[in-house]
């Protein structure tokens, strides 16, 4: 169970008061009769699954309800960062390639019994 | 009738850790026993001579007590003397006496003395291969449920009680800066350090006291026995306020970003439900849910034993247990004993044997040339070493009754010299030590094989840090100053600046160097020489293992299905690793190329009652009620959930004595509407308050229709749709002013649609002024419907009824009963309907008022079933008002 910086409240939470939803930065096509098929069927269907580095969205539901943003690392799990709606991320997959001194050799991989 | 004590013989008369003044009386397979206050259920079964206490799961052999704790496969009992108290899945060697205990095998029938299967095991075992279920009952699909009834019930893998539980059980969220699991030498030098540096610490230990290897230590620290150094290391610890420590105590799982689970065993020592203090009840065992700063993993080590074969007959047994046994419980486990090992730590359990004065046939060590301390110990005792040699096979069926010994090839993996029996009723065999990687393994961190040291150390992530056994350093000296140095490290990442502490003087033995040896050579090979067991409780042997890799499976999780090795409740604590050495001799490769199986929660099984804490009966889930709850109660409703309400569902009367049908109750409900009059708790409908000079705006972009030009006090029925045009709600919506909305939802779409609107508004539209409010808790809903509501209404109110005064679709503020309240022209049954809003608190009032006055109407309390039956066209979402004109 993770523990969540909420960047409304400024606390460290259980993750019980908290609801994931889905890939951050997802933008709604400013016109969407303007969008071909799969452009339309990219933006509602199509989402990124990377080993690494994820931004996510994140709903404080029992608490202030804000949604706000978490880079997450999903093979390690650890929350590099959180940031209001609105603001980009410092931490990006780029940004942890360039700084190679990340931990990588003790993250969890491999097959789950 | 009470065995006399000590017909055994194994008992000393002095020494070990148990209280000779308090006997205590308890029960195995309905047979009476007697033991004293301080032995575990397994030390007083072997004080008294029981060597069988089980059935093996797949061949049904017998089987004995193998190890002192949490590693143990065959001894795991059913425990509890009445149906209500049964508990599957004990560990007699975790679990305390306590007078009245009563415990029966798992596995065996008719018992496990004579067992009916056990012939079925020795013909079976031809025929049952690896992989059996597989091969055997693969088809027809349809018949694995059949076969599966039969496999279970001869295998016994325990049972579930079949009355209520009479214990309560609870959770405790905690927090700390440094959590110990663990309470060795190392977990405490390391919580002593960290305790005085200010940390908040949290030491939890499996046993029944802490201490750890000390418990049954032969040293001295600082010139006293050890247990004085625990006791006193203990007295400061638990004199501290910030410190809370937790004997009994089984770390079962590391979660997420620091969160471990820890199970408290709080009276399980006591009896088989929890004793009354001062005539309440006390918790059973409580989940601890701690999310630590950082986590020091001082777990120990768990030792291996050797495969050899028989090697599962009574009376094999690990030699630290054996060790264990004797200092700590007092218990010689035999008459004559065997060891066999492949390093000094086996020596332990011989020198032990010798100085309670029983005889030590030889130690067969697989060494040329063993030179440790504990070696010349063992030969100033004057017991026989014979070097480079090992025990290959035990003899005996309910017992062992001696061991061929021979000169073993390891290089050449094969018997090397003339084999020599050695009676003997005991053989104890140390194959090295494997750390408790368990913990870290739940990270997902791999641990690393170190071929130096003979086993895998964890891998650690961030914020975890392991230590001693854990870390497989067992030397004391070395032990305390990398505990130390560990603790330094865990109270500096807090930010606190560590405290020095003196580290213990120790006069423990030089240890000679260990070699590498799991599996014995035989004089046949593996797949003709007599079983050897790498899998104790799942009846894995090697050469299966051998069979497997043979049949192509090459990946050890391929070999782990297929065979089963560590599948059992003990997760193959005492036979992963020499199944993994089998698996890598066979295949020809170093053992970390074959690598190992992932550890998952939880460590040792965790009963149910303590997972689910008080989250039970009516604490299981949140009901909510509406206001008029208790009236409905009382009118004898039946309720159906929705989400979490409890709604009414139809309000079945007594006709002629006897109760209606739901279809009868519907019937008369829906005649009522239709004819008379009805009244319908809506209150379980979610309502959003919506305000702001952009909620015009907002709605008109969530909902499919147009909302820019309804005016105040009309009332639109909207649809929700995602962008992907699926409908996801609908409801109607009121103007109340020219920033203020009300949106009703469906009952059990309340909190998503609520969520739905945050995220548009959040995320897309942060421009649009506009805030919601959830308000479905705050306003009672009731709807008057049919024929005679105006009339009905209209004595209660003062607001103008008239049909050309207040339309279709619209809404009136005024008073009901005397108390503010809207009315909504509103209807999803075809009838002429006003649903009255008051404010929650006085919603009783009104709707008793109602009835005051209904009666002469005929007024009828009614309920969404009814009314989706008389609106069937509109009705396609089922609790959704989709208003029909009258």
């Amino acid at each position: 169970m993770f523990i969540i910086y909420c960047p409304y409240c400024c606390e460290y939470r259980e993750e019980e008061e908290f609801h994931p939803k889905g890939q951050a930065h997802i933008e709604r096509p400013k016109d969407p009769e303007a969008c071909s098929d799969e452009e339309w069927g990219d933006y509602l269907f199509f989402r990124d699954n990377p080993r690494g580095v994820h931004h996510e969205m994140w709903v404080h539901a029992a608490g202030c309800r804000k949604f706000f943003n978490v880079t997450r690392h999903t093979v390690s799990y650890k929350i590099l960062e959180t940031y209001k709606m609105g603001e980009k991320p410092s931490v990006t997959a780029e940004s942890v390639a360039a700084t190679t001194a990340t931990p990588e050799s003790v993250q969890k991989e491999g097959v789950r019994a | 009738m009470s065995q006399h004590q000590d017909t055994a013989g194994r008992r000393l008369k002095a020494g070990g850790q148990i209280d000779r003044s308090r006997p205590l009386n308890f029960t195995f397979n309905g047979k009476t026993y007697q033991g004293y206050a301080g032995d575990t259920l397994a030390s007083a079964l072997l004080a008294n001579g029981v060597d069988i206490v089980n059935r093996s799961f797949k061949y049904s052999r017998p089987r004995g007590i193998v190890t002192t704790g949490a590693a143990e496969p065959n001894a795991v009992v059913q425990l509890g003397a009445s149906e209500a108290a049964q508990v599957p899945n004990v560990r007699a060697t975790q679990q305390a006496l306590y007078a009245g205990l009563s415990a029966a095998s798992t596995n065996g029938w008719p018992n496990v003395q004579l067992d009916m299967m056990g012939m079925i095991g020795k013909l079976g075992g031809k025929f049952m291969p690896p992989g059996f279920y597989y091969k055997t009952f693969m088809a027809p699909a349809s018949m694995w449920m059949t076969y599966e009834k039969y496999i279970r019930k001869a295998a016994g893998l325990g049972r579930s009680p079949m009355e209520p539980d009479a214990d309560i059980y609870d959770h405790l969220h905690q927090h700390c800066d440094i959590l110990v699991v663990g309470a060795g030498p190392a977990g405490l030098a390391t919580a002593l350090l960290a305790a005085r540096s200010g940390a908040r610490v949290i030491v939890a230990d499996e046993q029944e006291a802490l201490g750890g290897s000390l418990l049954d230590a032969p040293y001295t620290l600082d010139g006293e026995p050890a247990e004085q150094w625990v006791a006193r290391v203990v007295e400061e610890l638990a004199s501290m306020p910030h410190v809370t420590l937790l004997p009994r105590t089984t770390a079962n799982g590391y979660h997420d970003h620091h969160f471990v689970t820890l199970h408290e065993r709080r009276t399980e020592h006591l009896a088989d439900t929890a004793p009354q203090v001062d005539g309440r009840r006390q918790v059973r065992s409580r989940m601890h849910r701690v999310r630590a700063g950082q986590v020091v993993l001082a777990t120990g080590a768990h030792e291996r034993p050797l495969v050899y074969a028989n090697n599962d007959v009574p009376g094999n047994m690990v030699a630290s247990a054996v060790t264990a046994y004797i200092h700590r419980y007092a218990v010689v486990p035999g008459k004559t004993l065997v060891v066999s090992t492949a390093n000094d730590d086996g020596y332990r359990a011989a020198i032990a044997w010798k100085q309670a004065g029983h005889a030590v046939a030889a130690i067969a060590d697989v060494r040329d040339n063993p030179d440790g301390d504990l070696v010349e110990k063992a030969r100033e005792l004057g017991i026989r070493i014979i070097t480079g040699s090992a025990v290959i096979e035990a003899k005996g069926s309910n017992r062992v009754s001696g061991a061929r010994i021979a000169k073993v090839d390891l290089q050449r993996f094969c018997v090397s010299g003339a084999v020599e029996e050695l009676a003997c009723d005991t053989i104890a065999t140390s194959g090295g030590f494997s750390p408790v990687i368990h913990l870290a393994s739940h990270t997902g961190a791999r641990p690393t094989w170190r071929d130096d040291l003979i086993c895998f150390v964890p891998g650690l992530v961030e914020g975890v840090h392991a230590c001693g056994g854990a870390n497989a350093n067992y030397a004391l000296g070395s032990l305390f100053s990398e505990a130390v140095d560990v603790a330094a490290r865990a109270v500096a990442a807090l930010g606190m600046s560590p405290e020095p502490i003196t580290l213990p003087t120790t006069d423990e033995p030089r240890i000679g160097k260990a070699v590498a040896l799991f599996q014995v050579p035989h004089e046949k090979d593996t797949l003709k020489a007599p079983k050897q067991f790498v899998d104790l409780q799942n009846d894995v042997t090697a050469s299966a293992i051998e069979i497997a890799t043979r049949e192509g499976f090459e990946s050890i999780e391929h070999v782990k299905r297929y065979t089963a090795l560590g599948f059992g409740t003990d997760q193959g604590k005492l036979g992963n690793i020499n199944g993994m050495a089998i698996a890598a001799r066979c295949l020809k490769r170093p053992i970390p190329e074959v690598g190992t199986t992932v550890f998952r929660p939880n460590y040792t099984p965790v009963t149910f009652g303590a997972i689910v804490g008080r989250h039970c009966g009516s604490l299981f889930d949140p009901e909510r009620y509406t206001a008029m709850h208790d009236w409905h109660v009382a009118r004898g409703a039946e309720f159906e959930e929705v989400g979490q309400w409890m709604r009414p569902w139809y309000y079945p009367q007594k006709v002629n004595g006897k109760l209606e049908s739901m279809h009868e109750a519907v019937q008369r409900e829906c005649l009522a509407v239709r004819e008379k009059v009805g009244i319908l708790d809506a209150s379980t409908l979610g309502k959003i308050d919506i305000q702001g000079p952009d909620a015009r705006e907002f709605i008109g972009r969530v909902y499919t229709n147009k909302w820019a030009k309804l005016p105040v006090g009309k009332c639109r029925y909207g649809l929700m749709c995602k962008d992907d045009g699926m409908v996801t709600d609908d409801g109607v919506t009121s103007c109340l002013g020219e920033n203020h909305f009300l949106m009703t939802t469906t009952t059990g779409g309340a909190a998503a649609v609520l969520e739905w609107l945050e995220l548009w508004h959040q995320t897309e539209w942060p421009e649009l002024d506009v805030y919601f409010t959830s308000v479905t808790d705050h306003w009672a809903t009731m709807t008057v419907t049919g024929p005679e509501a105006r009339k009905l209404v209209s004595e209660l109110t003062d607001i103008d009824l008239n049909r050309d005064a207040f339309k279709f679709m619209e809404w009136r503020a005024g008073k009901v009963a005397g108390v503010p309240a809207r009315i909504f022209r509103i209807s999803f049954t075809g009838e002429l309907s006003f649903e009255i809003n008051v404010q929650a608190n006085y919603a009783e009032h009104v709707w008793k008022t109602l009835f005051e006055h209904g009666e002469k109407y005929g007024l009828t309390p009614t309920a969404p079933k009814p009314c989706t039956c008389c609106a069937p066209k509109r009705a396609s979402l089922l609790s959704a008002r989709t208003p029909m004109p009258r």
